[in-house]
């Protein structure tokens, strides 16, 4: 009987081992140095611009480069004006609200609040020319901007309060001639100065990403991938893949890791199992605003204080703005941990001439959903942008102040320094009631952080989270985590009931002891 | 008159013993897990956890097979006679030298406060920590297939029997273990549980088997 068991054992020990040993091993690359072998291979251009009779020419207006653009490219200016580039506006769907188109017309944010009496100078960064005060020009063709997106010569610039238009300085045919993919600068040059200064906005976009090193984004890395901004962001008919929830709603259109590193790029199943929950963002970007600073906190309240009847400005040992009579004060971060939020892909916003119901809570400009019991929601990284900005505390709405105009008594906050006059006249070129009082209310804005993706020896460790005492989780208390979470109860009472035990088994032994040298010595 | 018994036989000693360094194990790397100290890596905690999670279920099956083919299970059913006399025991007599008050026999070798105990262990803590242990190791979100039927919310209630459950283990571990000093002599019943044998009383009524008879035994029953 015995014999027969031990015979089986072995038999199947061999077998096993027998097994295990002839396993053939993953003979397919792992899929990261597949992608690695794709993304550096160099995009060689099917054509060459320069051979083009049709562009060596003087071009005067910027609008004769789009027309002959379109004269080869004969549909694409109709995707352009399809595109949220062009109309800095989508047409989304919010719970509550219904279908609206949200955009720069209507939304508001914490920064300089909005474009309004602004357009001369924000349409900088509008992928068009002649920007009207009133945000018109969006229906001729021939005002699209094909070159500030496709100039490869790094030589396009628009012009300061131009309506979009270039600087005079720029050589439009040498522009014209050198187009193609755009590249990390042609992108970089509106999305990394957003807010009115380098790295302002986002904390993850910034000039440093023109050529980061591997620390700072190992995608993007010169030394390593390289890769370019429209290799994630790809697009079709010019729509791009990916947006900013600072204005987007719907879960729709979104650029992920996902779709190049699958939902299960981890060799570790318990890895994998995370990303159920957790998006990629969130382990493998540590920190960001790795290089410069980016702007946390922003005061209005205290703007318009002036030196000797002038504006003056203060900056900190890096530069930074640290307060301007023109905006207030303000506070930067570099190095910074990211906030930790569920999110579910929709989000609602606050829009103009919107009632604030409850104003002794921080108003939220964006309003990101999501929960632990949503099977959508994932955790994500994300940075929050707080200020104090100007509310109307009888309408009960944020105040679009008149910031800028070209000179004095205008009614410009930036010139005059009169809240008074600014919001009145800012909030009647929207078209909204304004009661004749202001206040500040606290607000905050909600960016989620998706570059500066870090290398993996630097990605966050398990006990960053799972911990008790300082998770980087510790503000998302809608559901149980193992080590940071656990019932003061059970630990309680568990931990009681393993004294007590230690203490009885001690006195026992105690008495034992006393007891059998007694009946020793009295032996 | 003394005889040295053949009391534990080899697998019920290789059990024991594995199941011991089993539960040590878990509860290190699962009261890591719990985030009461950092030692093994959080990571290296929760695979190390795992991996030992699926020992313990092997060795628990192999011995559920061995407690019913031998017929040991029986040792563990409850009896409350001469609980009394052994609560009594362990509170007074013990200090003045008393007799134990029930005789350790091969096929009584659990007093009553044993029987008890152990089968609360085995019918109940362990139960709960195996059935925990698996539903947390397999516990999916909400809506994201893996154990849905169940219908929980949270991996809460699963991770809270658990704990509760390792703090009764523990507690079960330091009284275990000060509990073996009180048999003849303070080693008794620990080299018993290493050799097998034990010096006890001989029992004119019940056959003492040494391995020798054993094996005779077999021999017969082929």
């Amino acid at each position: 009987m015995k014999k027969i068991v031990i015979i089986l054992v072995v038999f199947f020990l061999a077998i096993v081992s027998v097994v295990l040993f002839l396993r053939t091993k993953e003979i397919r690359q792992p899929l990261t140095v597949q992608l690695k072998e794709k993304y550096s291979k160099k995009h060689i251009p099917s054509v060459d611009h320069s051979k083009f009779s049709s562009l060596q020419k003087n071009f005067t207006h910027p609008q004769e480069v789009t027309e002959t653009c379109i004269t080869c490219h004969t549909e694409r200016h109709k995707e352009v004006m399809k595109s949220n580039h062009w109309n800095w506006e989508r047409e989304e769907y919010v719970k509550g609200r219904g279908i609206i188109h949200i955009g720069k017309k209507n939304a508001i944010n914490n920064f300089c609040i909005g474009v309004e009496g602004n357009e001369q100078s924000c349409s900088k960064c509008h992928v068009g020319f002649g920007m009207t005060d009133a945000l018109t020009g969006y229906t001729d063709s021939t005002n699209i901007d094909c070159l500030v997106c496709h100039d490869n010569s790094e030589t396009y610039a628009k012009g300061s309060e131009m309506g979009g238009a270039p600087d005079p300085g720029v050589d439009l045919a040498k522009v014209a001639q050198n187009v193609g993919k755009p590249k990390r600068t042609n992108c970089g040059v509106c999305h990394f100065f957003g807010g009115g200064g380098n790295n302002v906005k986002h904390g993850d976009l910034e000039k440093a990403m023109f050529e980061p090193s591997r620390e700072v984004d190992v995608h993007m890395a010169s030394e390593g991938v390289n890769m370019s901004c429209v290799d994630c962001h790809t697009s079709e008919n010019h729509m791009m893949k990916g947006k900013m929830y600072s204005l987007s709603s719907m879960n729709r259109g979104r650029s992920s890791c996902e779709q190049c590193h699958t939902e299960s790029p981890h060799e570790a199943a318990i890895l994998n199992e995370h990303t159920l929950k957790v998006a990629c963002q969130t382990c493998h970007i540590p920190v960001y605003a790795k290089v410069n600073a980016t702007k946390t906190d922003w005061d209005w309240s205290t703007a318009g204080q002036l030196k000797d009847g002038k504006p003056f400005e203060i900056d900190d040992k890096d530069g930074n703005h640290t307060y301007l009579s023109i905006k207030g004060s303000f506070k930067w971060g570099k190095n910074l941990k990211p906030e930790y939020i569920w999110f579910n892909g929709t989000a609602d916003h606050y829009l103009l001439g919107d009632t604030v119901s409850d104003t002794s809570k921080v108003l939220k400009i964006n309003t990101l959903n999501g929960s632990y019991a949503d099977p959508e929601s994932k955790i994500i990284p994300v940075k929050v942008h707080r200020a104090k900005q100007p509310f109307d505390p009888i309408t009960k709405m944020l105040i679009q102040p008149k910031l800028f105009a070209d000179k004095k008594g205008e009614g410009a906050l930036w010139k005059d320094f009169d809240w008074l006059r600014a919001s009145d006249i800012g909030m009647t070129e929207v078209g909204l009631p304004f009661s004749g009082q202001y206040t500040f209310i606290n607000t905050e804005m909600t960016w989620p952080v998706n570059h500066m993706v870090s290398t993996k020896e630097l990605t966050v460790n398990c006990i960053e989270c799972h911990s008790r005492n300082e998770s980087r989780l510790a503000g998302l208390d809608d559901f149980y985590m193992p080590a940071r979470d656990y019932s003061a109860v059970i630990d309680f009472s568990g931990k009681w009931i393993v004294i007590l035990s230690l203490l009885g088994v001690f006195v026992h032994a105690g008495v034992r002891i006393f007891s059998a040298s007694k009946r020793r010595k009295g032996n | 008159m003394k005889k040295q018994v053949y009391i534990y036989r080899s697998f019920e000693r290789f059990w024991h013993w594995t199941q011991a360094f089993l539960i040590f194990f878990l509860a290190a790397t699962g009261f890591e897990v719990h985030g009461s100290f950092v030692f093994f890596g959080y990571k290296n905690a929760v695979e190390y956890h795992n991996i030992a999670a699926y020992a313990f279920i092997i060795l628990i099956a192999f011995a559920i097979f061995w407690h019913f083919s031998t017929g040991e299970w029986k040792q563990y059913l409850p009896t409350f006679s001469n609980i009394k006399a052994q609560i009594n025991f362990y509170l007074v007599g013990i200090f003045d030298n008393a007799p134990h008050p029930t005789k350790k026999t091969v096929l009584s070798k659990l007093n009553p406060l044993q029987k008890l105990v152990y089968f609360a262990l085995k019918v109940l803590v362990i139960p709960v920590m195996v059935i925990s242990g698996l539903l947390y190791m397999f516990y999916r979100y909400p809506q994201k297939g893996g154990i849905a039927g169940l219908n929980l919310d949270s991996v809460e209630p699963i991770a809270l029997f658990h704990t509760a459950g390792a703090f009764a283990l523990i507690a079960f571990i330091v009284v275990h273990l000060y509990l073996i000093t009180t048999g003849h002599k303070p080693t008794t019943n620990l080299k018993a549980m290493i050799t097998g044998y034990e010096e006890l009383e001989e029992d004119k009524t019940e056959k003492s088997a040494t391995p020798k008879e054993e094996l005779k035994a077999e021999t017969i029953e082929k």
